[in-house]
């Protein structure tokens, strides 16, 4: 037992860690903010997945309680510049996590009434009426143009105004550290134990004398308390909160991240939060088709690894253990070097066809991997698609190598457990 | 009256075309237990092949080869894409779904940029079918009907009196029973859900150029359409029917309506500070609240009568 409170305390200290020394290493403004956005991500998506993972509820409609949290936020800061409320910047994100929750228990009294897919449905007609909402009352939701609010408010205190993107990081990070030990420690107590049995066996709970519905009311309430926390640190960053934060899209992305870093583990939204939020910020500077990639990649996800990445990485960890992990590295590098042939011919593929379809703003030819491309003849064409269906063909040959050194593996961990 | 029966005319329309949605969504449904977020995707891919096709070839070839390009299309990701995830349960076909629908749109911006197309109503379909009073009733409308009607008709045959007809109700019900029977029950799935498909790309062909082909009509049409059929019962057609004619109603006669409660209380000869709270809450007009309307009628069924008004089960 000590070694796993051990092996815990570690990693807890080691993420602490890396959320301090970070900002001292990538000192850019553009890190700077994509790590503050990677932090908001990361208690959201923790929040999400305590309904997806912990609980087996499949919502659409979670942004509304960070949307709801973060206009919430958006007005306090405009009364506390006011002069009208006296509270600290800091604690802004606490109020946030109570109008969640406020939100979260009418809302959630609704919804979570039902399991699965009616759970999904009434999720997403709730988040569909909250976003049709935000025309109608342009005083709450401030209409087209969202609410535009000022951190820098109050008294700077000890020296914190929150003017400096660097202090409004920390105070990110901050809040991000201590929700997720919050949020991890909730699944060791009785309530989050009782969530999974109601995501495997609701029958089984109610057999126990559990009330699934209530278990599962009291997880959605929780769940947006923490949206709520992460929408109020999102008004702290951004200033401005509009409609779109309420919206459908919204809430797909936040599933989006739960479902790529993987819902079977708690540190798998983690992963898929900065991922995520990496790939939106770096490859949207790139390209115009970077929501097509994406889709992409969440659909290839979804076919091929429903655990994510972090399962992914635990299916990996026997073999770490038992040091067999070179063993796959070189069937890995010949099969990640035509997937790279794949995507090579792919990405030009669709480069092309934006530039052709958008050619009178982007112009007919365009530099892509070091080379100039001319949408207008034929020959990159045919070269991008012999490479793409020929790379598919070696691809697929690839994979056969590396299923059988799995196979060795396998075959090498289970003599060895037995042995 | 004359507003009266135009729009009775326009909601008519407008529901028959939603019942070709929300028909071939709800057979897939009662089916495969999986809502299909991608369904209003097919109809925007059929709007858009349409347009290809008429460009080259004219409207009347479009409107019969666009339908079986899209059931042909639907076919084919129900066998690769919704059978390969079918294993790993509900959830991951129903984000399969979800992640086509993202997808689709973004091919769409892809080919055909993120601006209108400019699809339009056939020439000869382009005059004016009758007058009521002073309005004059446009034929293409009443093409869209007669289309819509027989479709309702064509699909009521197959269903009712044809062998394969049969086959597919009675998978729908026992398919390990049809299966014993020896038939091929994972080919009728692929059949239905291609069938689906096609219906709702040639309402994408129809509907296209009467309201107007972008890439965000997926998503506006899409959530109306699943609106439907939740309210109608999942898996229920004549429940599909009813309620695609009541939202068709109910979409088009709110959003022309420009009351409020402020006339009704100023009418009761109450009249309220101009700045107010409840001067601002009152004075939101039924038009305005026309978006919000189908959302909220949802969720209030789904409290009251969670198997919709004439579904039978609820998952």
């Amino acid at each position: 037992m000590s070694g796993v409170l051990f092996r815990r305390l570690l990693i807890w200290g080691l993420t602490a860690a890396v959320m301090i020394l970070v900002p001292l290493l990538f000192k850019q403004s553009f890190a700077l903010s994509m790590l503050s956005q990677m932090g908001i991500a990361i208690i959201f998506a923790l929040s999400y997945n305590m309904l997806l993972g912990q609980t087996g509820m499949l919502s659409f409609g979670h942004a509304v309680y960070y949307g709801l949290g973060a206009f919430v936020c958006a007005h306090t800061l405009n009364a506390i510049g006011a002069g009208k409320l006296a509270l600290p910047v800091m604690l802004l994100p606490l109020v946030g996590g109570v109008a969640g929750l406020a939100f979260g228990i009418v809302f959630g009294y609704v919804t979570t009434k039902r399991s699965g897919t009616p759970f999904a449905m009434i999720s997403l007609g709730i988040a569909e009426m909250v976003a049709a909402c935000a025309l109608m009352f342009p005083g709450f939701f401030g209409g087209e143009g969202g609410i535009a609010t000022n951190r820098q408010v109050g008294q700077a205190w000890h020296g914190l105004s929150f003017g400096p993107q660097i202090q409004v990081y920390y105070l990110i990070a901050g809040w991000c550290f201590l929700c997720m030990i919050v949020m991890f420690a909730f699944t060791q107590t009785p309530l989050g134990r009782m969530a999974n049995a109601v995501r495997d066996n609701p029958e089984r709970v109610k057999f126990v004398g559990y009330n699934a519905t209530r278990v599962r009311y009291l997880v959605f309430c929780i769940a947006s308390f923490f949206a709520g926390i992460a929408g109020g640190l999102g008004t702290i960053n951004y200033e401005i909160v509009t409609a779109e934060n309420v919206g459908v899209i919204a809430s797909g992305n936040v599933l989006i991240m739960s479902f790529v870093g993987g819902v079977g583990h708690f540190f798998g939204p983690v992963i898929g939060a900065m991922l995520v939020s990496f790939l939106q910020s770096a490859l949207s500077s790139y390209t115009q088709a970077w929501l097509l990639y994406f889709g992409l990649f969440f659909v290839v996800m979804i076919l091929f690894a429903p655990g994510g990445i972090a399962s992914l990485i635990m299916l990996h960890l026997p073999a770490a253990r038992n040091g067999l992990l070179p063993r796959l590295i070189p069937s890995y590098l010949i099969s990640g070097a035509a997937l790279a042939v794949v995507l090579g011919g792919f990405i030009t593929l669709v480069e092309m066809t934006y530039h052709l379809e958008m050619g009178e703003e982007l112009g007919k030819s365009f530099k892509l991997f070091g080379l100039i491309v001319d949408v207008t003849a034929v020959t990159p064409w045919l070269v991008a698609a012999v490479v793409f269906v020929a790379g598919l063909g070696v691809f697929a040959a690839t994979v056969k190598v590396v299923r059988r050194s799995w196979d060795g593996i396998n075959v090498e961990l289970q003599t060895r457990g037995a042995s | 009256m004359e507003f009266f029966l135009v729009q009775l005319l326009n909601s008519l329309s407008y529901g028959l075309l939603l019942f070709m949605l929300s028909s071939g969504l709800t057979l897939i449904f009662s089916m495969m237990g999986v809502l299909n977020f991608a369904h209003a995707s097919f109809y925007m891919l059929g709007a858009y092949t349409a347009f290809q096709l008429s460009r080259y070839f004219g409207f009347w070839p479009a409107l019969a080869i666009a339908p079986f390009l899209i059931g042909i299309l639907g076919a084919l990701t129900e066998r690769y894409g919704l059978r390969t995830v079918h294993k790993f349960g509900h959830v991951a076909e129903l984000l399969f779904t979800f992640g086509l629908f993202y997808l689709i749109e973004e091919i769409v911006h892809l080919i055909w940029g993120r601006a209108p197309v400019d699809y339009r109503i056939p020439e000869s379909l382009n005059f004016t079918a009758f007058s009521i009073f002073s309005t004059s009733y446009p034929a293409y409308r009443v093409f869209m009907m007669v289309v819509s009607m027989g479709m309702l008709l064509g699909l009521f045959l197959l269903l009712k009196r044809t062998r394969i007809g049969m086959i597919i109700q009675a998978s729908l019900t026992h398919p390990e029973m049809v299966e014993a029977l020896g038939h091929d029950v994972p080919r009728v799935f692929m059949l239905v859900f291609g069938g689906g498909c096609a219906l709702a790309g040639l309402a994408g062909v129809i509907g296209g150029n009467a309201f107007v082909t972008e890439p965000g009509m997926a998503a506006a049409v899409g959530s109306i359409v699943f609106v439907v059929v939740v309210f109608g019962g999942m898996g229920s057609l004549p429940g599909a029917f009813i309620a695609s004619l009541f939202f068709g109603a109910i979409q088009t006669f709110s959003v022309a309506l420009d009351y409020s409660l402020l006339d009704v209380v100023a009418k009761l000869g109450v009249s309220l500070a101009p700045d107010s709270g409840w001067r601002q809450l009152l004075s939101i007009t039924i038009a305005q609240t026309a978006p919000v309307l189908p959302y909220l009628l949802m969720v209030l069924m789904l409290i009251v009568r969670p198997t919709g008004l004439m579904g039978t089960r609820e998952t």
